[in-house]
């Protein structure tokens, strides 16, 4: 005994082979002169349709206070959260005893972007950027030392928002 | 003016290869271009446009590439055979051009020149024999891989273009019936006299066009390569110029079909409308404009090659046997039939071959279309093995249902 199977009866117009064809060819025909999506990156960089999300999680960026300080206690929260194990800290102390970061380097090469450094930092010292344009032509120019993290100055990533998941 | 000959002729049919073979290797690598930028738009991107302005440069680029690139030889394969693949299918692809004529004769001080290399009087013939030669570079290829994707895209390869052979041939002989002859330049002169063949022979231009597809092996029949089931088909082993030549091949059996269908179906070399372009005296401006024309016509027809590739999905293999030989072969045949009959019936009738003639087998013609298209149109001929199952199912159910 054969399994029952349900046939749809589609009507003619919806399952011909021939009228859809046409169709098809019709459809295509008026895509070639529809707008090109394409964006040629090197010479055109933005688009008034087109922007990174402000959750974008990219190169890293140190907070600078007024008197062109970094930020960054030294507290050592970021290297101890970071998964990829790309930041490197060394702490110092100056006379008034403020903790201050004698080496900070931050191995882009290795950082898999997932802002848990940002998400920990109780100063807001150190954040991840809406930001992406960071090839180098050696692997030692991915290291970016705590001057180099200072001088960024894109926008620093928003993260995302329990409160607001979708952004708005 | 007398036709060249003597060691006239010879050195002209060396210039005329040269030039004819130079000239379809430049537009076939233009075409590669002209390929992936058309099939970029229709999908809304822009395609290749990076090599010389708008990608122009793109082909010497690619063609630089695979000069460079590494000849792969597996070490399973069957050297001999292997090597002599890409060769087979390259030779025949570009040597069967040789017997279209595309424009009108041209003077020169030597006497006329034909524009065809070699206005042979068995010229469709020709056609017929070397484009179907091709097969071998594309199984030979498959089986000397000695790889399951290439034995079973050469297995394909084989299987489909004898199936669509069959009907090619059927649907070119209603023209030989009406042509009388099967030299190409009498084809396109009778064409000259009367109407292009495609109106008073529709409905074998339409099976013609689709089996020219399938003998392309160009979607939506390109089942020996079917890049998503069987790597790339016949030539997965191969890499660099070898590789290439099979692309060539490709596209020279494209720009053949597509010569074809319009020395066949659309007048040749002939500026519709107008008799100043067939009649002589013949001068340099003629063969300029019917150049022109012909080149046009082809290069329609070469654009709809891509603009149905970007289009339609891929036939399964058991549609595409069911449609070669349950419906294009029969619908040739039968209008091979139609066509005798019909020509005997005006012979008897005593009208003469012109416009009138050509337009009473148009008035068959369309009457015959609309039936075919209707038939096809509702009947979902090409269903495939699936849903025949499905229908042999639910008969054998309804038997045991009246049974019981």
């Amino acid at each position: 005994m054969a399994i029952a199977v349900k046939t749809l009866r589609r009507p003619e117009a919806e399952s011909s082979y021939m009228r859809a064809t046409l169709k098809g060819m019709a459809l295509t025909f008026q895509h070639l002169f529809q707008k090109k999506w394409t964006m040629e990156y090197p010479e055109q960089t933005a688009a008034p349709d087109w922007k990174l999300s402000g959750r974008w999680r990219g190169t890293h960026r140190m907070a600078v206070t007024e008197d062109g300080k970094a930020k960054c206690v030294a507290c050592g929260l970021c290297p101890q959260v970071c998964p990829a194990n790309c930041i490197r800290l060394i702490p110092g102390e100056d006379e008034q005893g403020n903790r201050y970061p004698l080496v900070y380097e931050i191995d882009e090469f290795r950082c898999v972007f997932c802002g848990y450094c940002q998400e920990v930092c109780p100063e807001e010292a150190i954040h991840v950027g809406v930001h992406y344009e960071n090839a180098e032509y050696s692997r030692d120019g991915f290291v970016y030392d705590l001057e180099r993290l200072m001088k960024q100055t894109h926008e620093v990533s928003s993260l995302w928002d329990p409160s607001d998941p979708r952004g708005e | 003016m007398t036709p060249v000959s003597g060691d006239a002729f010879l050195w002209i049919s060396i210039v005329k290869i040269l030039v004819v073979f130079g000239a379809l290797l430049g537009l076939i690598a233009f075409w590669t271009l002209v390929e992936r930028r058309v099939c970029a738009f229709i999908q809304n991107r822009l395609g290749p446009n990076r090599v010389g302005p708008e990608g122009l440069f793109q082909p010497v680029a690619d063609g630089l590439k695979n000069f460079f690139k590494e000849e792969t030889l597996p070490p399973f394969s069957d050297r001999f055979l292997f090597v002599l693949a890409p060769m087979l299918a390259f030779t025949p692809a570009l040597i069967t051009f040789a017997v279209v004529p595309f424009a009108s004769p041209l003077p020169t001080p030597w006497g006329l020149v034909n524009s065809a290399i070699a206005d042979l009087p068995v010229g469709f013939l020709y056609i017929l024999a070397i484009s179907s030669l091709g097969v071998y570079g594309v199984v030979l290829a498959g089986w000397s891989s000695n790889n399951k994707y290439s034995l079973l895209g050469g297995l394909r390869g084989s299987a489909q273009l004898i199936s669509y052979e069959v009907s090619m041939g059927l649907s070119a002989v209603a023209v030989l019936v009406l042509a009388g002859n099967i030299t190409m330049n009498e084809i396109v002169a009778r064409q000259q006299q009367s109407l292009w063949f495609v109106l008073p022979l529709f409905v074998a231009f339409f099976t013609f066009l689709v089996s020219a597809f399938a003998e392309t092996n160009r979607l939506p029949f390109d089942l020996p390569e079917a890049e998503a089931e069987l790597i790339a088909g016949y030539h997965t082993e191969y890499s660099a110029m070898k590789f290439s030549m099979f692309y060539i091949a490709e596209y020279s059996n494209m720009v053949t079909a597509s010569a074809l269908m319009v020395t066949l179906f659309f007048g040749g070399w002939d500026i519709p409308f107008t008799a100043w372009d067939n009649t002589p005296p013949w001068t340099v401006l003629k063969f300029v404009a019917t150049f022109g024309a012909f080149w046009a016509k082809v290069l329609f027809f070469m654009f709809a090659y891509i603009w149905v590739r970007w289009t339609l999905p891929r036939f399964r293999f058991d549609q595409l046997m069911d449609l070669g030989w349950k419906v294009l072969l029969p619908i040739a045949l039968g209008f091979v039939m139609v066509v005798a009959v019909s020509v005997w019936a005006l012979e008897a009738a005593g009208v003469r071959f012109g416009i009138g003639y050509a337009l009473a087998l148009t008035g068959v013609n369309a009457v015959l279309a609309v039936l075919i298209f209707k038939v096809l149109d509702a009947n979902r001929v090409i269903g495939g093995s699936a849903s025949r199952q499905h229908d042999r199912w639910r008969a054998q159910a309804g038997r045991v249902k009246g049974a019981a």
